[in-house]
């Protein structure tokens, strides 16, 4: 059936099968940062935006998605680079799988909540499954994000 | 001889990949490869133990979309390992690639190609198989000498001496002892007499395995896989499949992670029959419970430890035996185990009088284990440090003073690790380190919090290797480019850890030049230098002993080219960071210079390789304290803190190397606490999905802290020595303790659940009234 959605700013029509995933749809279209890391809705790897609020992509149907905004990593590029650089220096990166899905609703914390306390961060990101880096990495590059951020502030007052 | 004024070395530079990973570009093996690829699913068996009768593919062949269908007819039957190990391998030649008689639930009996999945999955409905169901061996305690053989095949085979014998179920067997361990332990004031049960815990990486498969332009087989052992899938292969090994090609792109799962081929075979049957390209991905259900997960082992002390509290025998459960095939079985004596008995070198360290690993009808981060030294680590810290509890004596009074110090002989010595070895300073940041003093003592709330700490320490000694080989080739700037080839696998980024932090100090200067590519088999591989800890110590020659060895490649322009002879010549200088006129040839005229008429190539292997695998050592609080009502333990103190020698890259030390503790932390494997009577597994096998998340594991102690290894790069394995190893006997100390029960078998916890504390409640 033919679906129509707003895939990283593009229009998108397509004619899908009923049963098609919103993260299969998403790659057939391009969008590789999209990744399966389990079947049981358990690891976030595959978390996308649906309308600004993320969804895990593997557990929405594509038809779901009918006449709505679709964004992922792709789609993301520089608000994510505004932060991902100080995973990096941590370290925090590792093999790098479950980065996309945790980068996105990373994303999302940080446009819900500025100023999150750290018990706000792990319990935002718990759904976020990773199994390289113990987290704690993750959890630093995001508060030097967050500190060099109001740095920043203070400085420009 | 000690150097602490590196430019590049012990420097946290960010890994080379990166932003590339974190801004979610296109770079693993699904990513990549062409997406018109045959579509590759297996079906498995549901037996334990059985062979099959019949086999009917013919309904299925004929859903639209099948290209093909193959079974145990259609393969070679020339048994082989899937154990990614040096040749030739340990582990015995027991698989083929579908075997009539089916030796655990998750074997494979049919591969289907299709064009799509949808039609390989409706397929897979549609096979036939009339079963001859066996009685299986799921008990590890009872398959040596069992009536029932796990494998009676004829052409079942082992090429090394490891103890294995089809005919009894033993995958290997070994007795090896140090002095008068009966005598001495007679001669002891306490005998601690345990035994300690760990599970076939999952690696779990976020990638599953995966392989693509296609003929390249010469026919020959090429593989893009998520594997961390690109030379010996190659062999492998070859085995398998009965083609030579110079018609394969094998690399890797980025994986999804590895922690040893990806040292064993579980993926690749499969879409490498169906491209040389169809001449196709195919795609196999594993869906997590195939991950789960024939992965290669740890051995499951029961380690008995008996350990002899004098009252105050010398530590003076240690006599371990190990039980290892390989499963349905010999994967890592004669390895692992050893690992299991081998890393945890030389742990008490300073007062050890005798040991002796005895093992049979056996086959069942359960899933195959494989390697895991830790590989045996985790589940020894865990019998022995429990031990250690049952003998403190019974003497009263606090544990880190028995630990100070028995530890291995630097300098001295190691007779239960291979007679090797500790040349370097921070562990006493790791101790008391730990204690210090830890606040053990304060924190040692049970704390009742209320409301049935019970604080306490518990402590472990841990060695483990860098990589296998007189075994392992690594390889490194690095080439000049025309703009005066470097590419290191590597066949080592960089599976998240940043090992590519901390080799090229070497070439970098090694050359004069930063690491943005030293492009790296590996690991590709027509391309790379042979290389063992990334495991047994090996890659910063073996593969960097390596970058560091083919460095060398390139200068000297650099002053014969340039030699012909300065016309003198390259004795006459130095090295500096950008440019060739002669000692005897002051002239100078850049590098760039160099690298064109190494393309214009010369005899010499601008490049050098070199491999390095070495006789030692010198130690790392670590100190691990955790504090947790227990719920006594409900059996939930909360772990607050985990601190840690490490020696690696010198750590090439900090923020890495404590990254490391960090996701190894929470992986600790998960087989611990939550982490199950079970098998039910038909022999099942239970766990086959994350839902039901939960590994920690961020809100599982309180607060890290990981330091380091500085060592210098001599045989090392830099004075390196390893990082990736030893940290996942204090997590179970540190908390394992805390958990007694806690609740007054020691829990030997993990994980060490809320109901275990419960439970126990009803019995020896009503035990006590």
């Amino acid at each position: 059936m033919l679906i129509n959605m707003t895939l990283n700013g593009k229009k998108i029509t397509d004619d899908v099968e009923a049963d098609l995933l919103l993260i299969d749809f998403v790659r057939k279209h391009g969008c590789f940062s999209v990744k399966r890391g389990c079947e049981t809705a358990n690891c976030g790897l595959c978390t996308v935006l649906l309308d600004g609020a993320p969804v895990l992509s593997c557990s929405v149907l594509a038809l779901r998605a009918h006449g709505h905004t679709v964004q992922t990593l792709e789609g993301l590029q520089d608000e994510a680079a505004e932060f991902v650089g100080f995973i990096a220096d941590q370290g925090a990166d590792q093999c790098g799988f479950c980065n996309p899905g945790f980068v996105m609703n990373t994303i999302s914390l940080l446009r819900e909540h500025p100023d999150p306390t750290d018990d706000e961060i792990r319990a935002y990101l718990a759904g976020n499954l990773c199994r390289c880096s113990g987290y704690e990495g993750q959890l630093r590059g995001i508060r030097s994000f967050l500190n060099s951020r109001k740095e920043a502030k203070h400085g420009a007052e | 001889m000690e150097q602490n004024n590196f430019k590049s070395v012990q420097k946290s530079v960010r890994k080379k990949d990166s932003m590339q990973l974190l801004l979610g570009k296109p770079v693993y093996t699904e990513d990549i490869c062409p997406k018109d690829a045959l579509v590759v699913k297996l079906m498995h068996s549901p037996h334990a133990n059985a062979i099959i009768e019949t086999i009917d593919t013919s309904r299925a062949k004929l859903v639209p979309g099948v290209v093909d269908i193959y079974t145990w007819e259609d393969v070679p039957n020339q048994r082989y390992t899937n154990a990614g190990q040096t040749y030739p391998e340990p582990s015995p030649r027991d698989r083929l690639i579908m075997d009539r008689h089916v030796h655990c639930v998750g074997d494979v009996v049919a591969i289907i190609a299709a064009e799509n999945e949808k039609a390989a999955l409706k397929a897979r409905k549609l096979i036939k198989i009339t079963w001859q169901v066996l009685e299986p061996v799921l008990d590890f305690h009872t398959a040596k000498d069992h009536p029932i053989l796990v494998h009676p095949e004829d052409n079942w085979s082992s090429p090394c001496e490891v103890g294995a014998d089809n005919r009894r179920n033993l995958v290997a067997s070994a007795r090896s002892s140090h002095g008068d361990v009966d005598g001495i332990m007679e001669d002891c004031d306490i005998v601690i007499d345990h035994t300690y049960h760990t599970k076939a815990f999952s690696q779990t990486p976020m990638e599953t395995f995966r392989t693509y498969s296609e003929l390249d332009h010469y026919g020959r087989l090429h593989l893009i896989s998520s594997t961390q052992i690109v030379f010996h899938d190659r062999r492998i292969l070859s085995h398998a499949l009965g083609i030579p090994k110079s018609r394969i090609r094998v690399e890797k792109p980025r994986i999804g992670g590895g922690f040893g799962s990806k040292q064993s081929s579980v993926s690749e075979v499969y879409p490498s029959f169906v491209t040389l049957k169809t001449g196709r390209p195919a795609m196999l991905i594993f869906t997590r419970k195939e991950s789960m259900e024939m992965g290669s997960p740890r051995h499951e082992m029961e380690v008995r430890v008996r350990l002899g002390a004098s009252n105050d509290g010398k530590i003076r025998a240690l006599d371990v035996y190990t039980l290892s459960n390989s499963g349905a095939y010999s994967e890592h079985g004669p390895t692992t185990v050893g690992l299991s004596g081998h890393k945890s008995i030389p742990l008490y070198t300073g007062s050890l009088e005798a040991f002796r360290f005895d093992y049979d690993v056996v086959y069942t009808n359960t899933m195959a284990a494989g390697a895991y981060r830790g590989y045996g030294a985790t589940q020894g680590t865990f019998a022995v440090e429990s031990a250690v810290n049952e003998l403190a509890e019974k003497l009263g004596m606090d544990p880190t003073e028995i630990r100070d009074k028995n530890m291995v110090r630097q300098g001295m002989v190691m007779p239960a690790y291979y007679g090797e010595t500790a040349n370097a070895c921070a562990l006493d300073r790791c101790l008391a380190r730990c204690k210090e940041i830890f606040d053990w003093d304060r924190r040692y003592p049970v704390r009742d919090m209320g409301n049935g709330k019970v604080r306490a700490s518990g402590v472990a320490m841990s060695m483990q290797g860098s990589g296998i000694s007189s075994v392992d080989v690594g390889s490194a080739t690095v080439k000049l480019t025309e703009d005066g700037n470097y590419l290191l080839l590597i066949g080592a696998a960089d599976m998240g850890t940043g090992a590519d980024t901390i080799l090229a932090q070497m070439a970098a100090e090694c050359l004069d030049c930063s690491v943005e200067d030293i492009e790296v590519f590996g690991a590709d088999t027509d391309a790379s230098p042979y290389d063992s591989g990334s495991y047994a800890s090996s890659t910063t110590y073996v593969t960097g002993g390596a970058v560091v020659k083919a460095c060398e060895q390139l200068k000297q490649q650099l002053y014969r080219i340039a030699a012909d322009a300065l016309q003198c002879e390259p004795d006459d010549l130095t090295f500096e960071r950008t440019c060739i200088r002669s000692l005897l006129t002051n002239e100078t040839v850049p590098l760039s210079e160099i690298a064109y005229k190494a393309q214009c008429f010369s005899q010499y190539a601008a490049e050098a390789t070199a491999s390095h292997s070495s006789p030692f695998s010198p130690p790392p050592f670590m100190v691990g304290m955790a504090e947790i609080e227990v719920d006594t009502q409900t059996g939930e333990v909360t772990v607050l803190d985990y601190m840690s103190v490490v020696d690696c020698g010198t750590p090439i890259n900090p923020a890495l190397a404590r990254i490391q030390a960090e996701g190894g503790i929470v992986q600790g932390i998960g087989h611990t606490l939550f982490e199950n494997v079970t098998f039910n009577s038909d022999g099942k597994l239970a766990e086959n999905s994350l839902m039901q096998y939960r590994i920690p998340t961020r809100q599982d594991m309180g607060n890290l802290r990981v330091e380091f102690e500085l060592s210098y290894e001599p045989s090392g790069p830099f004075g390196a020595k390893s990082i990736g394995e030893i940290v996942i190893n204090t997590p179970a006997p540190a908390i394992a303790h805390a958990i007694y100390r806690a609740t007054g029960v020691w829990h030997r078998e993990l994980p060490i659940t809320p109901e275990k916890i419960v439970m126990s504390l009803l019995d020896r409640s009503a035990s006590e009234q």
